[in-house]
């Protein structure tokens, strides 16, 4: 924001939008806010984070704490936990993630609307953990993108509650994989989604 | 109880010829040898016999000795529930015809465990129905528990190679049939808490037929035992049934140490009991809450999660983690509790009193939560104990067998204390158990306080627990134990041992072999799930699609232990 002295000229910012946003203050004044509107949106959307529990295991009974009412989730803005896909924009895999399960969080992933950011809760979808065994993915990022790791066996939830915030601040700095996918879709030409 | 030789004795009467069966001595438990052609004549006397009467088949399991002429060995438990003995029966088979009859038309609860034996070793179980893989996906090639299995070897499964009975895909449409539809339940869903996924055929809303496919948290827990030193199974035991920790490693140091012929000081006998059983309470409270919620009432979830977390503070304070805590080790407890720690369960036990009351009062009589679990998924005591069913679901179904007080440890037969037996065997009868039963395990709780006394809370035989550390600084044999200990790891006497414990969800077996190695030979977990949850697809028949939510709830099915 920038607030000019009286009498300087007003500079004029061409936003990503294509215009300028101006407001008269009380004083005379003129606030500007310029911003591009994806800022805008993913300021939005960081707030309002709709997650998918894809629990499978221990995480899945510490991500239970999670939502409660102790660790409630709800004051950082990500507390309407959908069950259906097409519903949620945040994928917290939490619990081991084994070879016969992988196709179904593939598929789960998939039929996410976009755009879409993965937490990984928990050494196991992380890395595997200490399963390191026959049956066992060694890390979900096998398989698909993955935003945040979360450490930890189980995490406490004060660090599940870290990486959500963590997760918030890169989707508003335009971190997260979707959105340099976007990105650099868009600077290239390509059209469509990432 | 017949004595060991009393019931040897019967068994052998039943072969006149004196073929048969052997007896292996020095075991555990009665072990007898059988020839595989013997076994389905030994198996239906060992059930029908009145003097006999082994109605439960607690675990069937593969064991691999690569050195051995006769590689394979199939290992039965049996347990007789009203004369209380106990009977393990192994069969040698050869590598090239690991062929042996199946049990399933004797015990109903043979049908996973066979199935298990054979995707784990390959041992064909003859006239099994549905003698496929059962923890492993369709696409893995081998037998993961075989000695010769390189634990690191894995298959890929890819989207079209996923498992669908062939009934499923086919459309039957006959007049009869207003609508009949697929539904696959799983294996993400809300209301299977975890990954289990339930195939069903409905007519309308009425299922006419399921079937029920684990395995989707199979993480290997039986081979990656093999290649960890005795201790180091510990923290993977937590991970079995994820709700309640405590009670998984405090049944599998039990095992160890009663291989090993230690027995933890009394201090640490003592916490591990209270621990154990506000496991239990946390168990059953997530079992309860999640449940309800299932049903629409959300509300009794949030009041009772404040109690669990007040349980996980103190474990916290205990052991340093919330969940999986790790605080056993053989032959003790690997610290003291904190000061405080009395105080803090007392505080404990009237918080939990009065969440139960409160949710009793929100629960027990409410009609919409007795319309929908009332005569709901109704299973006789004849066919729990045949489907393997144990603990809390079996009770509900009004056999009150219960490990604690038919076969105690950790002092139980000195508590004052009673298991709550329902004759319903329908879900409202099962919640109603695990309520009682979180009250009696406050009971046990508050007793347990009262014995409380100050002493070592770890054993002091230094073959297998460490030496305090200013002994280690100061003496010499110490140190060389210390030494030995951390380099080398505990070595446990070659030999067997089936131990078991009452877990949340019934009898928790731990089967471990030794070879006298620093590392387990074959540990083999019963786990309580495994038989439950095989009944489900026959329940199911001809409820409604919303009363399979209302059961599975009831059940409480933890993948955890169920694929390990």
């Amino acid at each position: 924001m920038a607030r000019p002295k009286s009498g300087q000229e007003l500079p004029v910012m061409n936003t990503a939008a294509g215009g300028t946003a101006a407001a008269r203050q009380p004083d005379g004044s003129n606030v500007f806010l310029t911003t591009r509107l994806e800022h805008v949106l993913d300021s939005a959307r960081a707030n309002s984070l709709w997650p998918f529990p894809f629990g499978t295991a221990c995480c899945a009974i510490e991500f239970m704490s999670v939502v409660m009412s102790h660790y409630d989730l709800s004051r950082f803005g990500a507390e309407v936990v959908r069950f259906s896909p097409r519903q949620s924009d945040l994928l917290i895999v939490a619990g081991t993630v084994t070879d016969k399960m992988a196709p179904v969080m593939v598929r789960i992933y998939e039929q996410m609307a976009e755009p879409k950011y993965v937490i990984s809760m928990g050494a196991c979808a992380c890395t595997g953990g200490f399963y390191r065994a026959y049956h066992v993915v060694q890390g979900i990022d096998e398989f698909i993108p993955v935003d945040i790791y979360v450490p930890g066996c189980p995490p406490t939830p004060e660090a599940l509650l870290t990486g959500v915030v963590s997760l918030q601040e890169m989707i508003r700095r335009g971190e997260t994989h979707y959105q340099r996918m976007a990105a650099a879709a868009k600077a290239g030409g390509v059209h469509g989604d990432a | 109880m017949a004595t060991r030789e009393a019931l040897l004795e019967t068994i052998r009467s039943l072969f006149p010829d004196g073929s048969g069966v052997a007896e292996d001595a020095g075991c555990d438990v009665l072990t007898v040898r059988s020839d595989r052609t013997a076994l389905p004549h030994l198996a239906q006397r060992l059930k029908n016999d009145p003097s006999l009467d082994f109605d439960l088949l607690a675990d069937v399991c593969g064991v691999d000795y690569p050195d051995r002429s006769e590689r394979f060995e199939v290992v039965y438990h049996l347990a007789s529930l009203t004369h209380g003995h106990r009977l393990r029966i192994r069969v040698p088979l050869r590598e090239d015809d690991a062929t042996l009859p199946s049990l399933i038309g004797v015990w109903k609860s043979a049908d996973w465990f066979e199935r298990e034996a054979f995707d784990m070793f390959g041992i064909i179980f003859d006239g099994h129905p549905n003698l496929r893989r059962i923890l492993c996906h369709p696409s893995f090639r081998g037998h993961a528990l075989r000695k010769d299995y390189d634990p690191g070897q894995r298959w890929l499964l890819r989207e079209g190679e996923q498992y669908e009975p062939a009934w499923a895909r086919d459309v039957r449409e006959d007049d009869d049939h207003f609508e009949t539809q697929i539904l696959n339940l799983g294996p993400s869903h809300p209301a299977t808490h975890g990954t289990l996924r339930v195939i069903a055929r409905l007519d309308g809303e009425i299922i006419t037929q399921a079937e029920v496919e684990i395995g989707y948290l199979h993480r290997c827990f039986e081979k990656m035992a093999e290649s960890h030193t005795w201790n180091q199974v510990i923290p993977y035991t937590d991970r079995l049934n994820y709700c309640s920790p405590m009670i998984n490693g405090v049944g599998y140091a039990l095992a160890v140490e009663r291989l090993l012929g230690v027995t933890a000081p009394p201090r640490a006998e003592t916490i591990r009991l209270i621990l154990s059983e506000l496991s239990r309470i946390m168990d059953h409270i997530v079992c309860i809450g999640a449940n309800l919620n299932d049903l629409g009432a959300m509300t009794p979830f949030l009041y009772m999660y404040e109690a669990r977390e007040e349980i996980y503070s103190v474990l916290e304070a205990c052991a340093g983690g919330r969940l999986t805590i790790s605080y056993v080790r053989i032959g003790g407890l690997a610290n003291d509790v904190p000061a405080g720690f009395e105080d803090a369960v007392r505080y404990l036990i009237g918080k939990v009193t009065r969440v139960v009351d409160d949710m009793e009062r929100l629960i027990t009589k409410n009609r919409i939560f007795r319309d929908r679990t009332e005569g709901i998924g109704v299973l006789s005591a004849v066919d729990a104990v045949n489907w393997g069913w144990t603990g809390p679901c079996l009770r509900a179904s009004g056999v009150g067998y219960d490990v604690r007080k038919a076969h105690p440890y950790l002092g139980y037969e000195t508590y004052d204390f009673q298991v709550p037996v329902a004759t319903g065997g329908d879900t409202l009868a099962r919640y109603l158990v695990r309520v009682e039963e979180i009250r009696q395990s406050l009971r046990l709780v508050d007793q347990g306080l009262a014995r409380l006394a100050p002493g070592p809370i770890i054993s002091d035989d230094h073959r297998v627990a460490l030496p305090a550390k200013d002994k280690v600084y100061t003496e010499m044999e110490s140190l060389i134990w210390h030494f030995k200990l951390i380099m080398d790891g505990m070595k446990v006497p070659a030999g067997e041992v089936y131990g078991f414990t009452e877990g949340a969800n019934g009898e928790l077996g731990f089967y471990i072999v030794s070879d006298g190695g620093g590392k387990p030979y074959r540990i083999k977990v019963r786990p309580p799930c495994f038989a439950i949850f095989q009944a489900y697809p026959e329940m199911l028949q001809g409820r409604m699609i919303a009363d399979s939510v209302a059961i599975l709830g009831s059940l409480n099915i933890i993948a955890g232990e169920l694929d390990r």
